[in-house]
């Protein structure tokens, strides 16, 4: 068969996306500081990328002693292409944006 | 059943008798009434879709997409600065291969307003991938919308269908409704081998470097140009349950005639009046109605322009620096086929109404002359 015969009729990929790890494009780094985190979930709900993971689990570093076995947010470098969202919304403060190191 | 409908409500049964699944639409005059009555036709019931309330055209067709790219069966409607609006997204839905289907009421562009009958606002989107139908009936706008789904899901394009404002969208005709299990025998569930679906998660419309872009533009293309055989097959099918049809184009005493009139949507009505006073007079004049504009049916109109002495081409539309756009297209159909002198009028821009008077003069005018180098302006005040 040739290959423009081969092509699709719709552009469209033949499975998930989750194989293009954008994480790679990343030139900040956010970084939760989980001593100060409320777990408020509030970067959960803004990242564009869907790259706020929820521990549910909880994380013992908290600034509350009740906060330590709330579900706290992590996020996942393997997607997340730095653009700050997080940081920004915060109302804790907490995420910083770092130089990444390659 | 026999009803009278004005056009606007006639493009509402059309889509509410194709089962349209998803309707996102924004009010616009003349286009008001399409969504007043699909909004009824959805609260009371009697047609189960999701209407989307949008806060602009350009939402309006993103929904669609959204919609279509799931797997729905998608409709809108707008005119004029509306559909100018819905630009951007005109060209994604038809490089994503979407089947959606939509009523543009054709209406002239501002400044200054002017809510009244012109081409332009659908003329002006002639190169996004639309397929293009302009009406000269109610009964032609209801049945138009259901064909249109049917070919536009065999060859999966979206179709534009265009009728004029106020001649048709708010003058009541009397429209024959068929019946909806006689809709659904000609129009099946919409099923799309690839859709949207969390269990077979895809990501559509990705980067298409330079390596494959024309290839994909191609297939768009060689689409349309099926397109023109498929629109045949379904009217064929369409007529065998319906008893009604209408063709890529509408040919009117062509055979003999010396001078054909060529004309789309409700100027083609009059112009048909007047080939009849002319032939009962003995004169041979032809009638020419272009009903599919994209894909352009190039041998169609050859086939009908074969013997004629002279063609008048009636626009209701210009294209600023060149002339009115069905002449330009007529005449590259005419190229390396036949040398025949066509006159292109631009008339009836802005609803001015175009009468039998006015025809008759475009008529004698290419009678008395041998050939006409620009477009010609009918009816501009001295």
């Amino acid at each position: 068969m040739k290959e423009n015969q081969k092509l699709p009729e719709i552009v469209v990929s033949s499975g998930s996306m989750k194989i293009n790890k954008t994480g790679s494009w990343r030139n900040l780094r956010p970084e939760i500081d989980y001593s100060k985190c409320i777990r408020c979930m509030i970067c959960w709900k803004f990242c564009p990328d869907a790259c706020i993971k929820i521990n549910k689990e909880g994380i013992k570093l908290a600034p509350r002693e009740n906060l330590k076995k709330e579900p706290a947010p992590e996020i996942d470098y393997d997607y997340c292409k730095g653009c700050g969202i997080c940081a920004e919304e915060c109302p804790a403060k907490c995420i910083a944006m770092l130089k990444e190191k390659k | 059943m026999k009803k009278l409908l004005i056009g606007n409500h006639a493009v509402s049964y059309g889509a509410m008798l194709s089962r349209a699944e998803v309707i996102a639409a924004y009010p616009i005059t003349p286009q008001t009434q399409v969504v007043e009555e699909l909004a009824e036709l959805c609260a009371s019931g009697k047609l189960k879709a999701q209407f989307i309330k949008v806060e602009s055209e350009h939402s309006a067709m993103s929904a669609c997409i959204g919609a279509a790219q799931a797997g729905a069966r998608a409709f809108t409607a707008t005119s004029s600065q509306g559909l100018a609006l819905m630009h951007e997204v005109l060209h994604w839905a038809a490089n994503a291969r979407l089947p959606i289907v939509m009523a543009n009421i054709n209406r002239a562009m501002a400044p200054g307003w002017n809510i009244w009958a012109d081409h332009i606002d659908s003329l002006a989107q002639r190169d996004t991938g639309w397929m293009q139908f302009y009406a000269e009936t109610n009964q032609e706008v209801l049945d138009t919308i259901i064909i249109a789904y049917k070919v536009c899901e065999r060859v999966l394009l979206p179709a534009m269908i265009n009728l004029d404002a106020f001649f048709l969208s708010h003058t009541a005709e009397s429209v024959e409704i068929p019946e909806q299990d006689m809709v659904d025998e000609f129009l099946p569930p919409y099923n799309p081998e690839i859709k949207l679906d969390p269990d077979d998660p895809r990501a559509f419309g990705g980067l298409l470097p330079p390596k494959y872009y024309m290839e994909m533009r191609c297939k768009l293309h060689s689409a349309h140009r099926n397109a023109l055989k498929i629109i045949e097959e379904e009217e064929k099918n369409f007529f065998k349950i319906f008893k009604r049809k209408y063709g890529l184009v509408d040919e009117f005493y062509t055979k003999d005639a010396q001078i054909i009139i060529v004309t789309s949507s409700t100027i083609t009505s009059t112009a048909r009046e007047f080939v009849m006073r002319e032939r009962k007079k003995g004169r041979k004049l032809g009638l020419l109605k272009v009903r599919v504009f994209r894909p352009f049916p190039f041998e169609k109109i050859r086939g009908a322009l074969k013997n004629c002495q002279k063609v008048v081409v009636i626009d209701r539309n210009i294209s600023y620096g060149n002339a009115g756009i069905f002449a330009t297209e007529i005449k590259s159909a005419l190229y390396g086929f036949r040398n025949v002198p066509v006159f292109g009028f631009v008339a009836g821009l802005g609803g001015r109404d175009v009468q039998l008077e006015d025809i008759e003069g475009m008529v004698d005018f290419a009678r008395k002359k041998n050939f006409s180098k620009d477009e010609i302006w009918w009816g501009l005040k001295k």
